[in-house]
């Protein structure tokens, strides 16, 4: 556990600092991932440590994104307002991408398999 | 009695009790979950939001006081969000083989969800603020925030409807895919990583290991993507409606 952790932070503490010197407008975490991911692909094999905790954390996921949805209380006002249009918008902008991308996707993963 | 009515009003401003209470409620989330035989409503993180909103609600407290705790736990995103390249490396093989297809639907799925929010959103009349912090509505918390910030939208409003946007996507996800079989695991994760994020992916994972690296792919990639393109498309957007 104490492994995994120190493994964690210092990816992403080197994403921040990526991200800080080069003026990239992404989040420090997103970088740390592709960090570690290419230390991973280089090194062949998953350190010990983190193997261990990692599915344990991510089995957890869901509880970190809790407060952020609590946030959503002190817009409720605003949102009250905009009622059942803001829940129309929502409701298809987000069935649209998800279609969007699974039909493209297999469509295009289909074509490949077929091909071969 | 006041004694003790101060003592609670102090303890209930701390970090203790927000963390505390998030932690009792995504137990008792999750709980409810195994009883529903995890019906898709029965959504951990829509759950938990809603137990701690009704206690926040009942005690009367600050959702500020409540955030002392619960900041704790966002900060823990950054480190679970790296330790996201653990499953992204064992799935790297399944991953690269469908390397060409997995960029088209990447750049199809970013650009439907940057479009559909803006045209939607005008259509339906919504403020202009609201409109534009829907933009990076299906991308990743922290990105969202810096996204809408850039763009002209309300980063924590942005953060708001990343949320709601992500339990939609969680909840429908499974229900959808099998009456439509689009049960690959490539393309459920996929699809889902790119509309609905972390928690999307968060719900993938449950599925399948194999799924939730391909959402964890889409996930970060659509991140990446939407910070270049919604500043862009934006521009071409707002030249065509006026």
């Amino acid at each position: 556990m104490l492994e995994a952790v120190i493994w964690l932070l210092a990816y992403q503490l080197a994403g921040e600092l990526a991200v800080r010197c080069f003026g990239w407008p992404l989040p420090g975490a997103v970088v740390g991932m592709v960090l570690l991911l290419l230390t991973l692909l280089a090194r062949r094999s998953v350190p010990e440590g983190l193997q261990r905790s990692v599915p344990a954390m991510l089995g957890h996921l869901s509880l970190l994104f809790i407060p952020a949805g609590v946030g959503v209380l002190a817009w409720w006002p605003q949102l009250l307002d905009a009622g059942w249009r803001l829940v129309l918008v929502l409701l298809l902008a987000t069935l649209l991408p998800l279609l969007g991308t699974a039909y493209l996707l297999r469509a295009l993963l289909a074509r490949k398999e077929g091909a071969r | 009695m006041d004694a003790f009515i101060a003592a609670c009003l102090a303890v209930s401003r701390g970090p203790l009790f927000g963390l505390f209470l998030t932690l009792v409620a995504y137990r008792a989330a999750l709980w409810l979950n195994q009883r529903c035989h995890g019906h898709p409503l029965s959504n951990p993180v829509l759950v938990g939001c809603v137990l701690v909103g009704a206690v926040l609600l009942a005690g009367g407290i600050r959702v500020d006081s409540y955030m002392e705790g619960g900041r704790l736990l966002l900060l823990l995103l950054g480190p679970a969000t790296v330790a996201l390249a653990v499953p992204l490396y064992h799935q790297f093989a399944k991953l690269r083989r469908s390397a060409g297809a997995l960029a088209l639907a990447l750049l199809a799925g970013s650009l439907l969800g940057i479009t559909s929010s803006v045209v939607l959103g005008r259509l339906f009349g919504l403020p202009e603020t609201m409109v534009l912090s829907l933009v990076p509505r299906s991308v990743t918390t922290p990105i969202a925030m810096g996204v809408a910030e850039a763009i002209g939208g309300e980063p924590t409003l942005a953060a708001a409807f990343v949320i709601v946007s992500g339990i939609l996507g969680a909840v429908l996800v499974r229900p959808l895919f099998t009456r439509l079989g689009l049960m690959d695991e490539r393309v459920l994760g996929f699809a889902t990583g790119v509309a609905a994020h972390g928690i999307g992916t968060a719900r993938v994972f449950q599925i399948s290991q194999g799924a939730g690296a391909f959402a964890a792919l889409a996930m970060g990639l659509n991140g990446l993507m939407t910070a270049l393109l919604a500043p862009l498309l934006l521009g071409w957007l707002g030249r065509l409606w006026h």
